[in-house]
């Protein structure tokens, strides 16, 4: 295996997508009567959902290039009790290069990186040290992830931390409780306040939907997160009993296109937890391409939250450059 | 294209799935085909091509059957048929599940080979056609077991005739063939011209799952081996799925033959959207509703029907939707739309729409390939029910729509319609959709969902959507009859004489009409002797107008069919009640009639009856079908509507009272010829009916003579069914007057039945008052 002698930095701008500018969501005034509009018909979704995988299928270069894509869009996540700084540095490790560069080589692909690493609060400054001279962002989960009940002024001044010490996206959680009492009013608050509290980073929400009870209130919490200015809304902390599922990811990115037609803003998605497989990525590229256009498949407006997707993408890769099925083990681990 | 540049495209490339087996299977066959005849290929004769509409490529020689073709499927079908039969329900069951394995066996090259003759996507072939032939394979094994234990009283037909259409070649065939099988008969297939090859790779399963020869037969050839089918003196049984037109036609010639006969035919079904309706699921399912199968479906939902609040944001919200739809190679695993099925009907789908200067068009933005029979995916909106478009049956990819402002006018549009197939509703209010679904006239309604299909529902429409249900236990009917013979039905002439009137003081017996008691129309009775020849009293001979009149009372009367069953019950038991009251007057007048001695014996019958549908009124009950969703199938009975009836001449009040009783109790309301040589019982039990309750225009007496009155009865447009038990001559006129509405009949070909036992009563009459809606209401949370 040869290895490549690019330069780590020139390779993460020269991998990246052109980074396409939208302007930031800045929010709108709670719209109840929109909220209270929407409607979430759970069998319809469940069946819509069912047939996304086969309606679309993507073979040999296309799915390898998919792939590539798909790995672009993962926020590459270590969030453990047992977190280390030298743990941290190996992940990132993995972010600046994550795909060996004789897979690469053989793609005709130039070097490409992950869309972010994801951390806790505390190991932002291991991330920062060994991202040092790239532009991969580090996304931070900073409310009292991930119950979020820590009290709410601490919850804002974590965030306000977490970004002096260089995360410049903020993975929020939101309190489950305003959208299970149906308080949207408290939600739109607390996500306006988390809101600003980010500054100039970007934040995305996390609505926690295996905890929401049912996919309107899925629908209700996208909306209200999204007029209170999130940048992103994300699906789980993962720590969920249930996390990203396609139905729940229909329901959310129906929300996105609504605002957007509605706006004109373009607010991202992010699934998070339970997405492990290449083909799983493929699907879900899919259904962003078919449900909201191919604009949502680039990293600023869609990511991936997983740890173990990358080794099995890489699995395929390999598979499509060498003809033979492949092993974990064959690829280096973050 | 270089990886790094799908990369930044993200397009999905082409995935093919593969033709190689398919191709080879053809080639095995030698790529050309004769028939199957008890058990065996014959050799291959003149014919034509089978054509793949994608590309013109000719896949292989078909053989176009002539008469001594058709004469030996039937010889060998009628040869197999009582051995078969006789094999018992668990024999039968044995065959029918191993059929259903080696369609799952060779599930991949039936897809693969069903697209490759019709042009549907491959996804369809694969995830919803093939399975759910399978699945008719399975269910219908199960029926072939219970047969025995669960309908003892019921026995095949014999031989059927299946003529089969081309939109979904290998179903129609699994929908036609496994209760035909199961229920003991055995058949005589024919695939549409177009798709006959899946069809005959079944023939090559038969074979391998070691089906005694004989008990399916495939005979390939154009609508002319159709016609041989319907007019084929051997054949028991009809049944025909396509177009309304030969529907229409083969109504008409298998009239009076004594043959059974089901019609599964065209539709415009209505896709209704309300404003508290997940608008986005909504225009998913529109997907699957007209874009399914390039819209070659009688069930299509072709007519969308949106409300006035939400209307333009959910035209918006197609329009982008459509924009996503893939047209291309159908063996492509990313294609939505395929090709339709031939230059023919690629034609005659462009030629309606060019035809149309209603509305406001909108073309899907997709690419069309230039080659191949396609046809992009188009919307008409702004259309209204006086636009052709919004009656005719488009049979394409291509939607049409216009608005309404409340459920009411929901309803009324959406029954602006001489098909009654399907319809599809959206909201998320369980009130206001379970308030819409009896109301809508149709034989299945979906609710938030659309083309669901699956074994254990019955399939089938009402209006000119045809009639009968193929699938659950309500399908079984169409390939079962009632266990014994029957003899000839003896024909009685009026007696006639010059006697003195019997009556002191004069009587008129009149028609009974509107809850009225009317002259005829024409002003002409005729005298109503006794045996001996006195004069019992006039009867009013009624004609068309009269006829006409009742119909239009019987539809003011429409409010019966909304009244409970509980409310029927009483009105039967009291009806009972006052005709006991007379009971001394009803015998004597019946003997006078007849110059029998039994009329005490037949009032108390026409009590007991009474009493028989009093009781079933409010047990007549629907099922809930299991089918594979989340959700249930309500399978509803429903009142026919209005129905005429020619009572039989042989019982002037019971065969009356058996005619009214189970068809009122159902909530229809009706026309009666009463007993055409005794009519002065009917017309005295008018005055029972007025001492009941029973409201205005529910039913309605006609005296006369019945051939006045059979075909105008018939040929009535808004005449939901007809009935007949009087003479014989009487059942092939209405079968072929029926043609008009495609009404159903339900006529005794001269064959008596026995008023006094229980012959004269039961579920065959419930069946008959009774349409079977499947409610599909899929649910969650």
């Amino acid at each position: 295996m040869s290895t490549t002698t690019t330069d780590p930095v020139v390779a993460a701008s020269h991998g990246h997508l052109p980074q396409v500018t939208e302007p930031r969501n800045p929010g709108l005034p709670l719209d109840m009567n929109w909220v209270r509009s929407v409607q979430a018909n759970t069998s319809a979704i469940e069946r819509r959902a069912g047939t996304i995988g086969t309606r679309r299928s993507v073979k040999k270069a296309h799915q390898a290039a998919w792939l590539l894509r798909a790995i672009t869009c993962i926020d590459l996540t270590t969030l453990s009790g047992d977190d280390t700084a030298r743990r941290v540095q190996r992940l990132c490790a993995k972010a600046k290069q994550p795909v060996a560069p004789a897979i690469l080589d053989a793609l005709g692909m130039a070097p490409i990186t992950t869309g972010a690493v994801c951390v806790y609060h505390d190991m932002i400054p291991a991330a920062v040290e060994a991202l040092q001279g790239t532009d991969i962002p580090i996304a931070a989960v900073s409310t009292g992830f991930p119950a979020g009940l820590s009290p709410f002024e601490l919850r804002l001044r974590e965030i306000e931390m977490s970004v002096e010490a260089g995360a410049t996206e903020i993975d929020i959680v939101i309190s489950r409780r305003h959208v299970l009492m149906g308080n949207w009013q408290a939600l739109y608050d607390e996500m306006a306040a988390m809101r600003a509290a980010c500054g100039d980073a970007h934040v995305k929400a996390i609505l926690a939907t295996g905890e929401l009870g049912t996919l309107r209130n899925v629908a209700r919490a996208s909306l209200v997160c999204m007029m209170a200015g999130a940048d992103f809304i994300k699906t789980s902390t993962g720590k969920e009993s249930v996390n990203a599922t396609l139905p729940v990811s229909l329901v959310m990115i129906r929300a996105i296109r609504d605002f957007y037609d509605r706006t004109g803003l373009r607010v991202g998605y992010k699934p998070a937890g339970g997405i492990s497989k290449a083909k799983d990525a493929v699907t879900y590229l899919a259904l962003m391409k078919e449900e909201l256009g191919d604009r949502w498949t680039r990293p600023d407006l869609f990511r991936f939250g997983a740890s173990s997707l990358l080794t099995d993408i890489e699995r395929q890769l390999e598979h499509y450059v060498t003809g033979s099925y492949s092993a974990a083990y064959r690829h280096a681990v973050g | 294209m270089t990886i790094p540049e799908i990369f930044e495209t993200m397009e999905y490339g082409a995935a093919p799935e593969s033709a190689a087996e398919a191709l080879a299977w053809l080639v095995d066959q030698g790529d050309r085909f004769g028939h199957f005849i008890d058990g065996a290929f014959t050799t291959p004769s003149d014919g034509f091509e089978a054509k793949n509409p994608a590309n013109g490529n000719v896949l292989a020689s078909l053989s176009q059957a002539t008469q001594n073709d058709v004469d030996a499927a039937v010889k060998a079908a009628r040869r197999a048929q009582p051995k078969w039969e006789k094999l018992g329900g668990p024999g039968r069951a044995r065959y029918i599940y191993a059929l259903a394995r080696l369609l799952q066996k060779h599930a991949r090259l039936f897809a693969v080979l069903e697209v490759m003759d019709n042009g549907k996507p491959i996804r369809e072939a694969r995830d919803i056609d093939v399975p759910l032939a399978q699945r008719h394979f399975y269910y219908h094994a199960g029926m072939a077991q219970l047969m025995d234990s669960e309908l003892p009283d019921a026995q095949a037909i014999g031989v059927c005739g299946q003529i089969i259409p081309w939109n979904f070649p290998l179903l129609m065939l699994a929908w036609k063939v496994a209760p035909a099988l199961a229920m003991g008969n055995t058949v005589v297939l024919k695939p549409a011209e177009y798709t006959s090859l899946t069809a005959l790779l079944f023939a090559d399963i038969c074979l391998q799952a070691g089906l005694p020869k004989g008990v399916v037969n495939i005979v390939t050839g154009d609508g002319a081996v159709g016609e041989m089918i319907v007019a084929h003196d051997d054949i028991d049984k009809i049944a025909f799925t396509g177009s309304t037109d030969v529907g229409r036609r083969i109504r008409a010639a298998t009239a009076g033959s004594g043959k059974a006969l089901t019609l599964e035919l065209g539709g415009k079904s209505p896709y209704i959207v309300f404003d508290d309706a997940d608008l986005d699921s909504a225009v998913e399912g529109l997907v699957d509703a007209i874009w399914f199968n390039q819209g070659q479906v009688c069930c299509a939902g072709s007519r969308l029907l949106v409300h006035e609040p939400v209307a333009d944001l959910f035209y918006a919200k197609l329009r982008t939707r459509m924009g996503k739809l893939r047209l291309g190679d159908p063996l492509d695993k990313s294609i939505d739309v395929g090709t339709l099925v031939d230059p023919v009907q690629l034609q005659s789908v462009s030629e309606m729409i060019n035809a149309n200067p209603a509305g406001e068009r909108f073309v899907a933005d997709v690419d069309v390939p230039e080659a191949g029979c396609f046809y992009p995916p188009t919307l008409i909106t702004g259309l209204h029910p006086a636009d052709t478009l919004m009656q005719e049956e488009i049979f394409g990819p291509v939607l049409v729509s216009t608005t309404f402002r409340t459920p009411e006018e929901a309803v009324q549009l959406a029954n602006n319609t001489r098909y009654g197939l399907a319809a599809t509703v959206w909201s998320e209010n369980v009130n206001l959709a379970l308030d819409i679904a009896p109301k809508l006239r149709t034989g299945i309604v979906w609710i938030n969902g659309t083309n669901l299909m699956d074994a254990a529902a019955g399939f089938g429409g009402v209006r000119e959507s045809g009639f009968g249900r193929e699938g659950g236990w309500e399908g079984l009917a169409a390939y079962t009859r009632p266990k014994g013979t029957r003899r000839p039905l003896k024909e009685i002439a009026a007696f006639e004489g010059d006697g003195a009137p019997q009556d002191t003081v004069d009587r008129t017996a009149k028609l009974y009409i509107a809850g009225k008691q009317a002259r005829p129309d024409g002003g002409y009775s005729r005298g109503v002797y006794s045996k001996n020849g006195a004069l019992l009293g006039h009867a009013s001979l009624a004609n068309r107008k009269d006829l006409r009149n009742a119909v239009e009372a019987a539809h003011a009367a429409k409010g019966w069919s909304a009244t409970t069953g509980h409310l029927r019950a009483q009105i039967l038991y009291f009806i009972a009640e006052n005709l006991v009251v007379r009971h001394a007057e009803f015998a004597d007048r019946l003997n006078n009639l007849t110059g029998s001695r039994s009329g005490a014996k037949e009032v108390d019958a026409a009590v007991q009856r009474l009493f028989t549908y009093a009781a079933w009124a409010d047990k007549y009950d629907g099922q809930v079908h299991g089918v594979p969703i989340r959700g249930v199938a309500l399978a509803m009975k429903e009142p026919v509507g209005v129905i005429g009836a020619i009572c039989p001449d042989e019982a002037p009040l019971l065969g009356l009272v058996s005619c009214m009783a189970p068809a009122i109790a159902m909530g229809n309301r009706v026309i009666l010829a009463a007993s055409e040589p005794f009519p002065l019982a009917a017309t005295d039990f008018v005055q029972v009916l007025e001492t009941s309750d029973v409201p205005a225009g529910v039913v309605n007496i006609l005296t006369g003579a019945h051939a006045d009155l059979a075909e105008p009865m018939a040929r009535h447009l808004d005449v939901d069914a007809v009935w007949s038990f009087g003479a014989a001559a009487h059942s092939a006129v209405i079968e072929k007057a029926a043609a008009g509405n495609l009404k159903r009949t339900w006529v005794n070909h001269g064959m008596a039945r026995d008023w006094m036992t229980s012959d004269g009563e039961g579920r065959a009459f419930l069946e008959a008052a009774t349409e079977v809606k499947n409610i599909w209401v899929p649910y969650g949370e």
